[in-house]
Order: structure tokens, then sequence, then C-alpha cells
């Protein structure tokens, strides 16, 4: 094998694994936003607190690592049902920009304030796995994004079947629907956003242990979140097979473009050239490649 | 006799407009009783208040001598009444089968986690609820449509459909709010026919808006006429056909769409 065409498979095998972690992250979106319409601008966020509390267990209260990960799952379950209780039930039934600013704040007083109460400066967090990539032919594949995948995966997984086929989670559709037929079905349409905003702490919790690894845990962690708005548009807002698709996009995007363009213009393509997909994916096609296509009634 | 259902006096304002004012009504246990009246006279806010869904500035709404005024729409439906949208309202990307199973959606007990940890109870809980909704589909003659998603049916069929999944929650009371609006003669024959089937054979209570005059003629009990809000009439429907103040209210100042007329 070439050097060039080894060199664009590492590329690639990179970008495919990354954007399964960027999909398990998007997956915490799409939950949130198939089941109640609300977009969640404080994803990241929320991935930022659970590699906090899961640090801080880890390396500030000295607990075990088992106990760190249930610890921050339990903590982001809880503050995403809380949340649903406090803050975004009160704004069930106003314009979409209502919750769409409440998050954008929530999310400032989470990078402002999340921090400081578990601890300051950044820390990482070591899990049980070998650092030592492994080394295939022209590839290194850091075991950390080995497990992420498959944590990913297990997850997309999970939830596709649990939308695809269990009774709850086609009740959950049924709200995101239409509330007031799920209403008139019996069903109690805000103990399922209360369910939807838990499970979005599950996959956070887990995005956030596996990005805290892979990063070390300080405020930047919650920049992650910025990934899940490419990922989302192009992939389509409410489709678990479209997180995937878009995180594997965006992933191998983001290699190519850090791997072929950055050696001219010394860096930072990575950041922004999946918003140039994402932008031309907007003018394309609005509703992601597998959205909901929402037909207008006249 | 005691109503099965009855509504007390309720009166319903939207800021300045009062869509109801000081309405009662009666439904009794087996029987059809039509709600008719000219576009604008608070028929659908009435079956609202009954659902749940819009709550009376005053007046009161009892379900089987117990008041149900203010409770969820979804408490609404445990108690037993189904309805239907006046705009078709099922649920789309989902096959007719998820939609009639989502009908069912009261008498599932199993939680998110009890069907985890009682898989064996959950699966037998399934099943006999997809008895329940193949007894349905029979009935309603929708076999081959099972699988097929909602969005690509014929208007008339969706509108089966949508009786089909009120019907899935095996409901005492049946909220129709114009089940037959759109639909050719045919489809509306077929309506009609199961409708008295669910009410002859399955003992539902039905409560019915619908403009088809014919129809209401031929297959209601009873009919309660509102205007502007307000009851103006009340009777087997020889009675309120020949109501002074009903014809009034139909005819207006040109003769548009007079009860028992031709149509239908």
């Amino acid at each position: 094998m070439s050097d060039d065409l080894g060199f664009f498979c590492l590329l690639m095998s990179n970008g495919l694994l990354i954007g399964l972690m960027y999909s398990l992250i998007a997956l915490g979106f799409v939950l949130v936003y198939k089941a109640t319409d609300a977009i969640n601008f404080a994803q990241g966020e929320f991935v930022m607190i659970a590699g906090f509390v899961a640090a801080g267990g880890l390396m500030v209260w000295g607990v075990n690592l088992w106990l760190s990960i249930a610890l921050a799952i339990a903590s982001l379950v809880v503050f995403g049902f809380v949340l649903e209780r406090v803050m975004l039930r009160k704004l069930i039934g106003r314009p979409v920009i209502a919750v769409v600013m409440a998050t954008i704040g929530l999310a400032s007083i989470l990078r402002g304030v999340g921090p400081f109460t578990i601890f300051s400066g950044s820390k990482p967090l070591p899990l049980p796995i070998r650092d030592e990539p492994f080394v295939l032919g022209p590839l290194f594949i850091p075991p950390i994004q080995v497990l992420g995948a498959v944590v990913s995966l297990a997850f997309l997984a999970g939830f596709g079947w649990f939308f695809l086929k269990s009774r709850k989670g086609i009740a959950m559709r049924a709200v995101a629907d239409n509330q007031q037929v799920a209403m008139a079905m019996g069903i109690d349409v805000e103990r399922y956003f209360g369910v939807a905003w838990a499970m979005t702490g599950i996959v956070s919790a887990l995005g956030g242990i596996l990005w805290g690894n892979l990063l070390g845990v300080d405020v930047n962690l919650a920049l992650v979140g910025f990934k899940v708005f490419p990922v989302v548009i192009l992939g389509g807002l409410d489709s678990i097979p479209g997180a995937i698709l878009g995180g594997l996009i965006v992933g191998v995007v983001e290699n190519i473009a850090a791997g072929y363009i950055d050696p001219y213009v010394g860096g930072g393509t990575k950041d922004f050239a999946p918003y140039v997909l994402m932008i031309l994916a907007l003018m394309v096609r609005p509703y992601g490649m597998f959205g909901k296509r929402i037909i207008e009634r006249v | 006799m005691s109503a099965l259902l009855e509504i007390r006096e309720a009166s319903k304002a939207f800021g300045g407009v009062q869509a109801v004012t000081r309405v009662s009504l009666e439904a009794q246990k087996g029987e059809i009783l039509s709600v008719i009246g000219p576009n604008g006279a608070g028929k659908t806010t009435v079956l609202n208040m009954i659902s749940g869904f819009y709550h009376p500035d005053s007046g009161r709404i009892v379900l089987e001598g117990r008041d149900v005024t203010d409770l969820a729409p979804s408490r609404i439906a445990e108690l037993g009444i189904a309805r239907t949208f006046q705009n078709i309202a099922l649920f789309r990307g989902m096959t007719v089968l998820d939609n009639l199973l989502l009908g069912r959606h009261v008498h599932m007990k199993t939680g998110v986690l009890s069907a985890f940890a009682y898989w064996g109870l959950a699966q037998k809980e399934e099943v006999a609820h997809r008895k329940r909704v193949e007894d349905i589909i029979d009935f309603l003659r929708i076999q081959d449509l099972r699988r097929r998603p909602t969005g690509s049916l014929a208007y008339g069929l969706q509108k089966r459909v949508e009786l089909g999944r009120a019907l899935a929650l095996d409901p005492k009371i049946l909220l129709l709010d114009e089940p037959m609006g759109g639909c050719n003669h045919e489809e509306k024959e077929d309506m009609a026919r199961f409708i008295l089937d669910v009410n002859q054979e399955w003992g539902v209570t039905v409560i019915l808006i619908e403009h088809d005059m014919g129809v209401v003629m031929d297959i209601s009990d009873r009919v309660t006429v509102l205007d502007m809000g307000q009851k103006i009439a009340e009777g087997t429907p020889d009675e309120v056909r020949a109501n002074p103040r009903v014809i009034k209210a139909y005819l207006g100042e040109t003769k548009t769409d007079l009860p028992g007329g031709s149509r239908g």
C-alpha cells in the first residue's frame, strides 16, 4: 500500500471512529427533539457536567471508577428530569425561540457555575484501557476510540429499537407528533417529556466519560457540543440513523480537512469544515438526510 | 334513569368571545346523541370540554356521577371517553397497526422498567392487546392496511382508522367530531354503518357532531341543537326537525342547510 493511500485510510478510520462518538452526543440531542420538539443548545454542557462529575468522583473525592461512572449517569438523569420539571415544562406551547434562548442561557450558566462546584482547572479522566494504539498496517487506532464507537453503536441501536418497536417508544413518538391527540389517547405527555430528558442524561453521561478521557475534563469539554449541530442538520433532527450517518460524515470531513488542508493553511480547518458542509446541507435538504419532512398544512 | 354523562350549565369564553353559554346536555347510556348547529355554534368547544382540553369557566361535567370537570385529557381518556378529531389526527409516519395499538395505551399497565423486568408478562399483555386490535381491524374491514403508513391511505380510510384508534380504548363514550366531514357518499354510508354497529353491538354511547343532516336524522336517538353558543332545542330527530327555532337558526335570512332536507 502506498503511503498516500495509507494516510487516507488512517484519516478515514480515525474519522469514522470519532464520528461515532459525535453520534452518541447527537443522540442526546435527537432524543429530546424527537419526544418534545425542544432544541437543546446545552447538549455540550450536559456532556461537560458529566465529565466533571466522573472526574470529580475519580480524582477529587477518591471513589472508584465504576461508582464514578454510576454517579455521573445518575446525576445527569436526575438533572435532566429536574430541568424538564422546573424549567422546560413552563415553556411548553411557547414559541420555539423561548426554548432555544432558555437552553442557550442554561449553557452559559452551566459553563460558569458547573466547574467551580466540583473542581476548577483541568483533570484527566483515566479509564482502565491501554493507551498504546492498535497498529493495523497504516492504521493507528486508539483503544478509547474503539470503546467509544462500541458504546455509541450499542446505545444508538438500543434507542433505535426503543422508538421503533417498544410500546413506550412508540408512545413517545406519538407525543412528539401531536401532543393533543396523544393526550386524548390517555398518554401522560408530561411524564414522557421527563423520561426523554432523563434518557438524554444517560447518553450525555456516557459521552462525557468517553470524551473526558479523550480530551481531559475542563470547561472546554462543552465545545464538543458544537459538533452536534452539523451532525443533526446533516442527519435530520429527529432521526437516530441520521445521527449515526451525520456523525460519521462530520468525523470523516474534519479529519480529511485536517489531514489535507491544514498543512497548507496552518491548521484550524477541522473546526469549521463540518459547518461548511452543514450550510450546504441546509441549502439543499433542510430536513436532513433522514429527517421528517414537514409539510405545512395549507 | 341517570345519565352516563352530564354537562351542567357549562360556559366557556375565549378572550371576549363567548363560545358556549350555560349549555346543559345529558347522554344516556347506550344512545347516539348528535350535537348539531351552524358553524361557530360551539359544538367542538363542547366536545373539547368533555375530553378535558378546555375546562369550562363555569358549570360542571359529570361522568357516571363523578365530577370530571377539571381532569386532564389523559385522565378523561382513562375513564373511558375516546374521541376523534375534526381534522384527521392520525400519527404520521406510523403504521395503521401502531396507531391502533396506541389506542390501547390506557390499558397498558407495564411501565418501561417493569417491562424489562417482567419480560414474559409484558409479552402476554402485548398478545392480548394485539388480539383486541385485530378484532377492531376485522370490524372496520381494514385487514389489508395493517402495515401501511397512515399517510398513504385514502381520506375515508384515514377517518376509519381514526375511528378504530378511538375504539381501541374500549370506551364507554365515543366522541366523534365530524366523522364524515369531507367524505364522499359511499364513505359516509360506511361510516354511518360502523357508528350504528359500534352503538348497537358493542353498546358504546356515541356523541356525534356532524353536518350531514341526512345521516344525523337517520342514526341519532336524540339531537341537541346549538346556535351562537346556546342550546336552542333538544329532542328526537322528528321533534327537532319540526322545531321553529331550529328552522330559523338554520334558515337565517336565506335558505341554506335545512335539517332533514334532501341532502345525504
